[in-house]
């Protein structure tokens, strides 16, 4: 892209995003930012589920359709467990790694069979998330579940200007997806796990003939990104509650978000979930029932422009 | 993702690889039998048909013409028309996946948006509903879907493999979300009620036995349209993209063009299949087209196996049965997780399908000789001939 194409290009994308922007914090400053904050705290969940998700895509080339169940998986057993101690802390611990044991079990049962047959293995995890949603709502019945927010974070922050009061819990949900990014960038950078996970991206051919044990690699990953979408379902427990279909929503979120921020990179998924967030919960407040409409085009506008998402590289 | 891992991935997948149909694989060993029409000339439709047909194509001709007048009208209705209907949308995306190499999740979505159209301007029980009359609704109905088709299509094709399964789901959901929050135009969680099949030449087409031979009629269609479609030209070049993009374009053929216009062609069969289901449902509602739909036009696909166009007619009534029926087995409630299981079952088994099984069985039964479709394009064999 020359100089000219990319000033085009923001001021295409940024020219109505900006007037947009003043027009609705002229009209209604408070809703502007209280909205803002809604689509940010959204964005910081669809973060967490999604890293999980791209991580096992960018690594395996394994398009985990189960995804979604895992994260109810995560959800209904962190409400378990929560209800149960009375632990906020607990659940959260017990949905990751309930979904992390899950999908360990996946890998090393059924989809270690079938290495390097990535359409297989998309057709079995779309097998699996049938049969998890349902052993789900044989267990916790359609009912919604929603767990509370831990002590702490109960109830509405209150003397933030402009906006005045906002659910502590969200606004904590900000800080959580920040560490959890900042987690797992220290992890995909700083260790040798990390290391290990970053040059599989690269070539997993290479990386077995230097002498480290791939499936080892794969096993680990897999389950930490399983692990990520239980953990998100606790959040999402307190945040949305629980319902079947949940798994729906969040794996077609975790879809979207690494369709727009390029598979397999986790800063791609920070900024595809951002995106996702701020445009799914302005287009809830100033155009109810065509928010999906808002989140297709922006689908549409990365795909015709760039085909491997925003921070997608080229195979 | 590179072209060669993902044909590697295809390889071992559910896609079919004869650049001959496998049918046509099959036929030079069947005719021990001498030809009487060899050097008469009776016409020629009869000396094709000599050629073509076997006892089977005979058996199946007659069974499925016949059955409706010997089975009860809910058998007729419930199971043969709704396999037919059900399995006319998977012929879709067997021609998209098996041929053209692009699993996309999003055909119950092109039916639906026909259904849609009908329910929209056509009539229904919904005030919202234009009330336009049946013949000026179908074109639009088919256009517009085939439309909706090429868009998902073009969006796709600018991808590769794995990713079309992603992106095409996104979009299916997306349409399901939009109807389901939309009630200016989609009406909501409340759909269109009371969307019947017209009144034309006297019949009432909704009644069992005209709506069945009705289905009949444009699944036998459709089901020869794609057998035509994969010997043209632009069917064999469809499958020399779907084996080896990068070579094809290499000779000259568009990529993207030729896949666009397989979502197109696969947009009118499952437009076809949309209209007819709303008919037969009778009703349109957005969990027609949610996710579950969507996979489970999936799981139709992969049950009955993607190498021949009859596989997906095979694993419609195979769904229709295990949903009629497992209310015997089971709960109600878990037939969800009996159709996960068996489609489970059936990618870790048999990744063909029940057509897969099938050869298999053949194979086994002694007549090693007799080439079976599935085995002369087996996926090992074909692993020696990649670079």
């Amino acid at each position: 892209m020359t100089k000219a194409q990319r000033l085009a290009l923001w001021i295409l994308v940024g020219g109505p995003i900006a007037v947009f922007s003043l027009w609705a914090m002229v009209d209604n400053t408070r809703l502007y930012f209280v909205t803002l904050l809604n689509g940010l705290t959204l964005g910081s969940l669809y973060f967490i589920v999604a890293s999980g998700f791209t991580l096992v895509f960018g690594l395996m080339r394994n398009v985990n359709l189960a995804h979604g169940s895992l994260y109810l998986l995560g959800g209904y057993v962190g409400f378990t467990v929560g209800e149960r101690t009375g632990w906020w802390i607990v659940a959260v611990a017990a949905g990751f790694a309930a979904a992390a044991l899950a999908g360990l079990l996946i890998q090393l049962l059924i989809l270690r069979r079938m290495q390097g047959q990535e359409l297989r293995q998309t057709l079995v995890t779309i097998g699996l998330s049938i049969m998890i949603a349902d052993v789900l709502i044989w267990a916790y019945t359609g009912q919604v579940h929603q767990l509370e927010a831990p002590g702490p974070l109960q109830g509405p922050l209150r003397g933030i200007p402009i906006i005045n009061a906002y659910s502590a819990f969200r606004l904590s949900l900000l800080a959580m997806g920040i560490a959890i990014g900042v987690g797992l960038w220290l992890l995909l950078n700083r260790t040798r796990v990390g290391m290990m996970i970053r040059a599989g991206v690269d070539d997993r051919g290479m990386l077995a003939a230097s002498g480290v044990n791939v499936n080892r690699v794969f096993a680990i990953t897999f389950a930490l990104g399983a692990g990520l979408a239980g953990l998100g379902g606790v959040i999402g427990a307190v945040e949305l509650s629980m319902v079947p279909g949940e798994d729906t929503r969040l794996l077609l979120a975790s879809l979207i978000v690494v369709i727009v921020g390029g598979m397999g990179s986790v800063v791609g998924a920070a900024i595809g979930a951002a995106i996702l967030g701020l445009a799914e919960t302005y287009g809830l407040a100033y155009a109810p029932t065509y928010s999906v409409v808002l989140t297709f085009v922006i689908l549409i506008l990365v795909l015709a422009f760039r085909p491997r998402g925003i921070m997608g590289k080229a195979a | 993702m590179s072209a060669a891992q993902w044909r590697k991935a295809m390889n071992s997948g559910t896609s079919i690889r004869a650049g001959v149909p496998a049918s046509a694989a099959a036929r030079p060993a069947q005719p021990a039998l001498v030809d009487p029409y060899a050097h008469s000339d009776a016409p020629q439709w009869l000396k094709f048909l000599w050629r073509r047909l076997s006892a089977r194509h005979v058996f199946v001709a007659a069974f499925v013409l016949l059955f409706p007048f010997f089975a009860t009208p809910f058998v007729t209705f419930q199971i043969g028309a709704q396999s037919l209907a059900l399995g006319l949308i998977a012929l879709s995306l067997t021609f998209l996946g098996g041929y053209g190499g692009m699993v996309s999740l999003a055909q119950m979505t092109v039916a639906g948006i026909a259904g849609y159209v009908m329910a929209i301007l056509g009539t229904s029980g919904t005030a919202l509903s234009l009330g336009w009359p049946w013949w000026v609704v179908l074109p639009f109905a088919f256009a517009i879907a085939v439309a909706s088709a090429v868009l998902i299509g073009w969006l796709s094709a600018r991808t590769e493999g794995i990713y079309t399964i992603m992106i095409t789901l996104a979009m299916g959901v997306a349409f399901y979300y939009l109807a389901l929050q939309n009630y200016d135009i989609f009406n909501g969680f409340q759909g269109f009620q009371r969307v019947a099949p017209p009144t034309v030449f006297g019949v009432n087409w909704r009644a069992p036995l005209p709506f069945y031979f009705l289905v009949l009629f444009w699944a036998l269609a459709g089901y020869f349209l794609v057998k035509h479609v994969i010997r043209t030209p632009f069917g064999i070049a469809l499958q020399g993209i779907r084996d080896n993009p990068r070579r094809m374009n290499a000779l000259g053929y568009s990529v993207v063009t030729h896949r666009v216009a397989a979502h197109a062609l696969a947009g009118v069969i499952a437009a076809t299949g949309g209209v007819l289901m709303v008919w037969y449902n009778g009703l349109i509602t957005p969990g027609s087209v949610s996710t579950s739909w969507l996979i489970n036009i999936l799981v139709i696909a992969v049950l009955g196996g993607m190498k021949h166009p009859i596989g997906p007619f095979l694993g419609a009534i195979a769904f229709v049965l295990l949903q009629t029926f497992a209310i015997d087995l089971i709960d109600r409630e878990r037939f969800n997780l009996l159709i996960g299981g068996v489609f489970l079952a059936i990618v870790l088994c048999s990744p063909d399908g029940l057509l897969g099984l099938w050869s298999r069985a053949k194979a086994r039964l002694g007549s090693g000789q007799a080439s079976s479709p599935m085995r002369s394009t087996h996926p090992d064999t074909n692993r020696r001939r990649q670079p």
